[in-house]
């Protein structure tokens, strides 16, 4: 194995944040996202590369080599792998899509720092995926956090609302954060090791108050990072007065992050005390969840403009995957990985969509401004049509294996009840998609002109649009990798 | 003469060529046109040479791809789907000559988006008659569904807006919240989706659960108009003729009715039904429906709105044979997916023909327009009586076998439900005949020909005849569904 192979771990990681340092000191606005461009597709290849060749397996990367417990150790399992794939996949398509909006939307002496906290955002969040120290976990999230929180501001260039989201975000974020690192210090001063796999072994032997204060504080901090119902009230705003690139960037990736490290507490790290976990799952998690299903979907309906609907909607998937995680069983958490991967596609599509709309017009993206697009900017209004018919799970596209393999892990449990609400909810989701298509191409065009479209907008939405019918036909790639996720993180396989 | 696997491939994919060459060829109006006639005769040849194979007890399958594991995109062409592919590609033929003569006789906009919609609409007709597992079925019965959304909306008036809204919320939210779940819970519980011989469902399913599978199942496809979600076809009127005629006379609605066929037959499983009596209640609806909504189109004045709930009134008819379960009531089930949408497209060709000719859409306005329109309201009149089931027309074979089903379940009141539907037919489907020849003309109405839509309806009630002496070419098929 040579040694950029053995490296490769630390590479999808160390990769865009050095690259981050030297980005911020560019002048030249185009060498910028070249070099922003180049850093993101090595990482890609990084993630691509470790993960085909650990296929399988769960390959730990000692970090300085320092062993662990003492040293900080990297992981790439099940589950880390979809992750990572996820992010670098999502990232690639965003820095793509990100040039021409980033440069009508940003001021242009800000443009290098924007890119630099835009590699920040995406190192951080390979972080917080890749880590297996629980500490370490920390620093990655608030990395990516506060890049996160200054791409958001970025946003007041076109509307100052976003410095008011941009705060929200932080200091909410920051309560998260905190809330988190709170109870890794509960484990510690009970365990005395931060390592994750050590934490695991060691935790159900030392069960006590603040062992399970501790995953409180852990699973609460994870919930507000993931915007799960009602910890949710940042990410509304911060996504819809971000800049267009930055809301298709977070949207398809930032939260999926954090619940992905909430699985990781939940079924790693707190795996040996299912009682304990149980109880937070079926009495928090699982309720919570369904509450997410209907007020996002309800608050989606009644939302006239784009981003913010599709930021509600955000709210209701999020509740999918975490009511997935909340059943607990290996099918359910394989259909919740399932919907992480296609929900980035579908939501990152969809913003991007919006995002092009509302550039080419000039104005925010509401109902009232996008009335007759359909014929007026048919190839990027036709993108959005298929990622919308993915979001409410029509079949041969992606959204309709989420919904299948989840609606039969739940069935499968006799959730009943639950199936019914989930169907319920996702239904009552074509409401808020059908307002915007008929908006679009039933009703003429305003002053019937044709408006030209930009390649390098539509280009990146056509590639997620394109994405997702591929695994809406030909699923097995993604079966499999959430399977594996599910099993890494539940035991019973790699 | 083409390989079986040829003539599968082609019956599904040549509609959808032709979807892509309309917009092509949109430059040229008439090549337009031509596309979706030699489309249909194409599709049509292919359906034959498939039915033929199927009725010589030969197999026909096409595997594309496996979606995920257990989860495959396979077409396989039962009996039943064998006489639904004859039925809408044949119809289509006449539906696609007659859409030319519409839409230019009346002059309406996007002509090419609307031939587009129209072709894919018969493509996943085609795919639903020939699939071979639940998936695909519910695959092309969604893409039905929003190729249909087009035409249904094809005026963009606030009114088709409306309409298209109650469509689609009734059509896609039974789909996605009935149907979706109740092939999700076959899939757990039986391991596979494929239509097979006898069912799938005995033996894995605990009876006492049956019936409500057949609650989601009934309920769930929605395009069978069962009541009380029978709503979406009348609003579905507001769509050109056309689209009535093929869609929500034949392609659309027989796609419901077939699929409530294929789960009886082909997952449940007859001997399983009769085990569970999963299928009562259901018969007890339908009969409702097939009364109310007769008293229903009594009351309309509107000729496309009195055929809307006259289709809503048949296609239970086909409910309430599968329901019965009994081998006739099958068999008579699925000849009246064929009589009936012969039956029903003539009606709706000449109500298309009224409005075209002579601008005219209700019943109390078309005293005395028989003479005038003779071909026309001959037309309207055989295809009437075929509904009715008189012979010598072809709805006479299905409504006795029908009957007879009824009969061998042990439920003469059934046979007194048919009949007296009978009855209402002939009164609000015989009323315009009566009207247009036995009542004075009102002069001022101007007559136009269109040749294209009158010589349509002129051959499918030839056709209805035709099928009264053919029958024998179909029972093959159905006899082949009752014992294979």
């Amino acid at each position: 194995m040579s040694i950029i192979t053995y490296n490769l771990p630390a590479l999808v990681v160390a990769l865009p944040l050095l690259m981050a340092a030297v980005i911020a000191l560019i002048p030249s606005r185009r060498v910028a996202w070249v070099l922003t461009l180049m850093t993101v597709i090595s990482v890609t290849f990084a993630a691509y590369g470790n993960a085909l060749m650990t296929i399988g397996a769960s390959v730990s990367y000692e970090l300085g080599g320092w062993p662990p417990p003492w040293g900080i150790e990297f992981i790439t399992d099940g589950a880390s792998r979809v992750m990572a794939i996820i992010i670098a996949s999502l990232s690639l398509v965003s820095t793509l899509y990100a040039k021409p909006l980033i440069e009508k939307e940003i001021h242009l002496d800000d443009i290098p720092r924007t890119y630099a906290a835009w590699l920040l955002t995406i190192g951080g969040m390979m972080g917080l995926v890749m880590t297996a120290d629980a500490f370490n976990l920390f620093v990655f999230l608030e990395i990516s956090s506060l890049s996160a929180v200054t791409l958001v501001a970025m946003g007041a260039g076109v509307d100052r609302r976003a410095l008011m989201a941009a705060f929200n975000y932080l200091i909410i974020g920051a309560i998260g954060a905190t809330f988190y690192v709170i109870g890794v210090g509960f484990c510690y001063a009970v365990t005395g090791t931060l390592n994750m796999a050590d934490l695991a072994t060691r935790l159900p032997e030392a069960t006590s108050a603040p062992v399970v204060v501790g995953l409180a504080f852990m699973a609460t901090g994870m919930m507000v990072k993931a915007a799960a119902f009602p910890v949710h009230m940042w990410l509304p705003a911060a996504y819809s007065y971000a800049p267009s690139a930055v809301s298709s960037l977070l949207s398809a990736v930032a939260t999926k992050a954090a619940i992905y490290v909430l699985a990781r507490i939940l079924f790693t790290v707190f795996g040996g005390l299912e009682d304990v976990t149980g109880l937070i799952m079926t009495w928090v998690l699982i309720p919570l969840s369904i509450l997410a299903m209907f007020a996002g979907t309800i608050l989606a309906i009644f939302e006239h403009d784009l981003k913010k609907m599709l930021a509600q909607s955000s709210i209701a998937q999020i509740g999918y995957i975490t009511l997935a995680l909340g059943i607990g069983t290996t099918a359910t958490v394989t259909a919740g990985f399932i919907h992480m991967v296609n929900h980035a596609m579908i939501k990152g599509g969809l913003f991007m969509a919006v995002g092009a709309l509302a550039v080419t017009l000039g104005r925010r993206a509401n109902l009232a401004s996008i009335t007759g697009l359909g014929r007026a900017m048919p190839i990027t209004t036709s993108a959005l049509l298929v990622c919308g018919f993915s979001l409410i799970g029509l079949p041969l596209t992606a959204g309709f294996i989420s919904k299948i393999y989840l609606i039969s892990a739940l069935l499968d449990e006799g959730q009943g009840v639950i199936t019914a609400l989930v169907l319920l909810s996702s239904a009552l989701s074509v409401v808020y998609l059908w307002k915007m298509i008929e908006v679009m191409w039933m009703r003429p065009a305003p002053e019937g002109t044709k408006i030209q479209e930009n390649p390098w907008m539509y280009g990146p939405v056509w590639v997620l649009a394109v994405a997702n019918i591929i695994f809406g036909v030909y699923a097995t790639p993604v079966v499999a990798l959430a399977r594996d996720a599910a099993m890494a993180l539940m035991g019973g396989g790699a | 003469m083409m390989s079986i696997d040829t003539a599968l491939k082609l019956g599904i994919l040549a509609p959808l060529i032709t979807a892509i060459l309309v917009p092509v060829l949109s430059v040229r109006a008439n090549w337009r046109d031509a596309a979706g006639p030699i489309g249909a005769v194409i599709t049509f040849i292919a359906a034959l040479h498939v039915a033929g194979h199927v009725r010589d007890g030969g197999t026909a399958i096409w595997t594309l791809i496996e979606i995920s594991p257990g989860l495959s995109l396979t077409f396989k062409v039962t009996p039943l789907g064998a006489m639904f592919g004859l039925v809408a590609s044949g119809l289509w033929i006449l539906a696609a000559l007659y859409t030319t003569g519409y839409m230019r006789g009346n002059h309406e906009k996007h002509q090419t988006r609307f031939a587009a919609c129209y072709a894919i609409a018969v493509h996943a007709a085609m795919a639903i008659a020939w699939s071979g597992n639940l998936l695909v079925l519910f695959i092309f019965y969604e893409i039905l569904t929003f190729s249909t959304y087009p035409l249904v909306t094809h005026k963009e008036s606030r009114e088709a807006i409306k309409a298209g809204r109650i469509y689609m919320s009734i059509l896609v939210g039974t789909s996605l919240m009935l149907l979706l779940p109740a092939i999700i819970w076959v899939w757990i519980t039986a391991g596979t989706l494929d239509f097979t011989d006898g069912g799938i469902l005995a033996g894995t399913l605990d009876p006492s659960y049956a019936p409500w599978l057949m609650v989601l199942f009934a309920y769930g496809v929605g395009k069978a108009a069962l009541m009380p979600i029978h709503r979406w076809l009348p609003n579905a009127m507001v769509a050109p003729t056309p689209v009535s005629a093929l869609l929500h006379a034949v392609a659309v609605v027989k796609a419901g009715v077939f699929t409530v066929l294929m789960v009886i037959v082909y997952i449940f499983g007859l001997d399983f039904l009769a085990a569970t009596g999963a299928s009562t209640w259901l018969v007890w609806v339908a009969a409702f429906t097939i009364l109310a909504s007769s008293i229903i189109a009594m009351t309309k004045d509107d000729i496309k709105a009195r055929l809307a709930y006259s289709t809503i009134s048949q296609l239970s008819y086909i409910v309430l044979g599968a329901a019965l379960a009994t081998a006739a009531a099958i068999e008579g089930a699925a000849l009246h997916i064929v009589m009936h949408a012969s039956a029903k497209i003539t009606l709706f060709f000449c109500a298309g023909a009224i409005y075209v000719n002579a601008h005219l859409n209700k019943v109390s306005q078309i005293d005395g327009l028989g003479p005038r329109m003779p071909l026309v309201f001959i037309a309207y009149f055989l295809g009437a009586l075929s509904i009715i089931g008189v012979p010598p027309l072809g709805g006479s074979w299905s409504k006795f076998l029908l009957m007879a089903g009824a009969v061998d379940a042990g439920l003469p009141i059934i046979v007194a439900v048919l009949a007296v539907s009978s009855l209402l037919n002939v009164y609000y489907l015989l009323e315009p005949v009566f009207r247009a020849f036995f009542r004075p003309t009102n002069t001022e109405i101007k007559v136009d020909r269109h040749l294209l839509t009158i010589l349509p309806p002129v051959i499918t009630a030839g056709i209805s005849i035709a099928l009264f002496f053919a029958v024998d070419l179909l029972t093959p098929l159905t006899s082949m569904m009752v014992m294979p």
